[in-house]
């Protein structure tokens, strides 16, 4: 285990009992607890922790797979299309009503997630190319993210607008154990399968042809990052709506601290996005709001633009130490 | 080793390219702008593929090997690459290891030290020179230590001591019995450097064979519509350009 691994899994271990302790209730461990302690902690906290560390995860490991994919320091996870349709999914859950069913919601949103890396597979799998890849991409983004303005413009009831408005922000408000047995798996099996597609990833420094002469089928790299971008930001979209910039800005936060090579940012970027999500999470319990709480994708939101307007500046200077002179 | 291509077609670019290389020599493929040379050097490293005839490796077809088996004989060059993050000069150079899984760390010292980079070794990419980044990249294939060693215009941008570095370093590799195969602009280094030189010309060989012969004034004159003399001794030639 590296250094930095080993770093930020203390960090982690330190920040998710604070994080269990944190909220409009605190929760003194020196003291006699509150009646309803363990409840506030066992099914409220503790889920939502585990939820954080899933999302966030999946999305800093996407966002690294991504960045090495596409050679772009400014891709993230969205870029795929993945993340709009599993939100489309969702959407449509809400316009149809069954949203209302505990289960429907996260269903819908998991088959649009699978939609997407079903029709990426179909247009773009066959060549290989990392440019007709990313078109076909962006062409399912496009596509989700205008059926999702006409879902919203005929939204059937005011009240459905308002659930599909809100869910869209992004949120861990208010997730059960259920929502965890959801998006862990799929988070889990989606950073292995990303940190599988290491070796190609860092094959591809060099550019397409070189990495094919290096005996990678990009093919299969190209499925091994549908499935795994597929699985972590499909799940993750599906318990927690859309979260954004986690998957842009941990892998710039955790590459200098790595020798920059793809393979070697994938698992320290989905701890940092584990531990990101959970203090923004902490964060948005404690920030007092009228109506509940501050929303988590609007919270990061708020942390990542300025951080992307940095880093474009960054790059029109020249002085990215990121890699942006590629 | 034999690597040998058979009426090679690929529409607008290769036009029945037939050829046999051998091991343990510098082979330099030369001809004008457009004339299918990195289109052969791509075909013969099994990068492109043909839509007639067939590359084969010692009498097996390479669409037949496995990906990472043709990558552990044959190394490529390609023509300046871009390299998408800042790594370290050691970084890249172990690149070259990716066909090999689980090993490495001798042979990318040893190219480290074929290419005189072992004091550069932590320095960034982005910190070199022209001529050092061009003698990372290719330390980065010799790491993989391939039988066959195939580069695209590897001297372009070069000044005269780094293009005279990489093309003894060639000549090393091919002593020591790896097959080298050279896109070549430069036609005096192709005269001073190759045991062979094969002359395109609209995707079709036109000349093939020792240097002299290959790239006699008459040769030069016909494909690169160009009066041309050589001056010079064997090995030390020069092509003066007649007005």
């Amino acid at each position: 285990m590296t250094r930095l691994n080993l770093t930020l899994l203390i960090l982690l271990a330190l920040a998710v009992p604070l994080s269990l302790l944190a909220g409009q209730v605190w929760i003194d461990p020196f003291h006699p607890a509150l009646p309803n302690a363990t409840t506030i902690l066992m099914q409220l906290r503790l889920p939502r922790a585990v939820l954080a560390l899933a999302v966030g995860g999946g999305l800093g490991a996407a966002g690294a797979a991504m960045q090495g994919y596409l050679r772009n320091p400014l891709a993230d996870p969205g870029l795929f299309g993945i993340a709009p349709c599993a939100a489309l999914g969702a959407v449509l859950s809400f316009w149809t009503g069954f949203a209302a069913s505990a289960f429907t919601l996260p269903l819908f949103a998991l088959l649009g997630a699978g939609s997407a890396m079903a029709l990426l597979g179909l247009i773009a799998g066959r060549d290989g190319g990392v440019a007709t890849f990313t078109l076909a991409g962006m062409m399912l983004a496009s596509l989700a993210g205008a059926l999702m303005s006409l879902a919203i413009s005929l939204s059937p009831t005011p009240f459905a607008l308002s659930e599909i408005v809100t869910w869209l922000m992004g949120a861990l408000a208010d997730r059960s154990w259920r929502d965890v047995w959801i998006a862990v798996p799929g988070a889990l099996l989606g950073i292995a399968l990303l940190r599988a597609s290491g070796r190609g990833l860092d094959a591809l420094l060099l550019g397409e042809p070189v990495a094919r002469s290096l005996g990678i089928d990009p093919r299969r790299l190209q499925w091994l990052l549908i499935a795994g971008v597929g699985l972590t930001v499909g799940s993750g979209v599906a318990v927690a709506g859309i979260i954004g910039f986690v998957g842009l800005v941990v892998p710039h936060l955790v590459r200098p601290l790595t020798d920059r090579r793809p393979s070697q940012l994938i698992i320290p970027s989905a701890l940092a996005g584990a531990l990101l999500l959970l203090c923004a999470d902490v964060v948005c319990r404690l920030i007092p709001l009228a109506g509940g709480e501050l929303r988590l994708g609007i919270a990061l939101s708020l942390i990542g633009a300025p951080f992307f307007l940095m880093l474009l500046l960054r790059m029109r200077r020249g002085l990215s130490d990121d890699g942006g002179w590629a | 080793m034999i690597l040998s291509a058979g009426n090679l077609g690929l529409s607008g670019r290769l036009n029945g390219i037939s050829c046999s290389l051998s091991s343990g020599r510098i082979t330099a493929i030369c001809g004008p702008n457009g004339a299918g040379k990195s289109s052969l050097l791509a075909c013969l490293a099994g990068l492109l593929e043909q839509e007639v005839g067939e590359v084969s490796l010692d009498g097996r077809s390479l669409a037949s090997m496995r990906p990472n088996e043709r990558a552990q004989a044959i190394g490529y060059l390609p023509q300046v690459p871009q390299v998408a993050w800042d790594v370290s000069v050691e970084t890249l150079v172990a690149l070259g290891r990716v066909p090999w899984p689980g090993s490495g760390s001798a042979e990318v010292e040893s190219a480290l030290a074929a290419m005189d980079l072992a004091a550069l070794r932590h320095r960034p990419m982005s910190r070199l020179s022209g001529g050092e980044r061009a003698r990372v990249l290719l330390a980065r294939v010799l790491a993989g230590e391939p039988q066959w060693l195939l580069a695209d215009e590897p001297l372009a941008s070069l000044d005269l001591a780094h293009a005279q570095a990489i093309m003894a370093r060639f000549r090393a590799e091919a002593d020591r019995g790896r097959g080298v195969i050279v896109v070549l602009h430069d036609l005096a280094a192709a005269m001073n450097h190759a045991d062979r030189v094969i002359v395109l010309e609209n995707g079709a060989i036109v000349a093939d064979g020792p240097p002299e012969l290959a790239l006699a004034e008459k040769v030069v004159a016909r494909v690169w519509q160009i009066k041309a003399n050589w001056l010079g001794e064997p090995g030390a030639k020069a092509l003066a350009i007649a007005n």
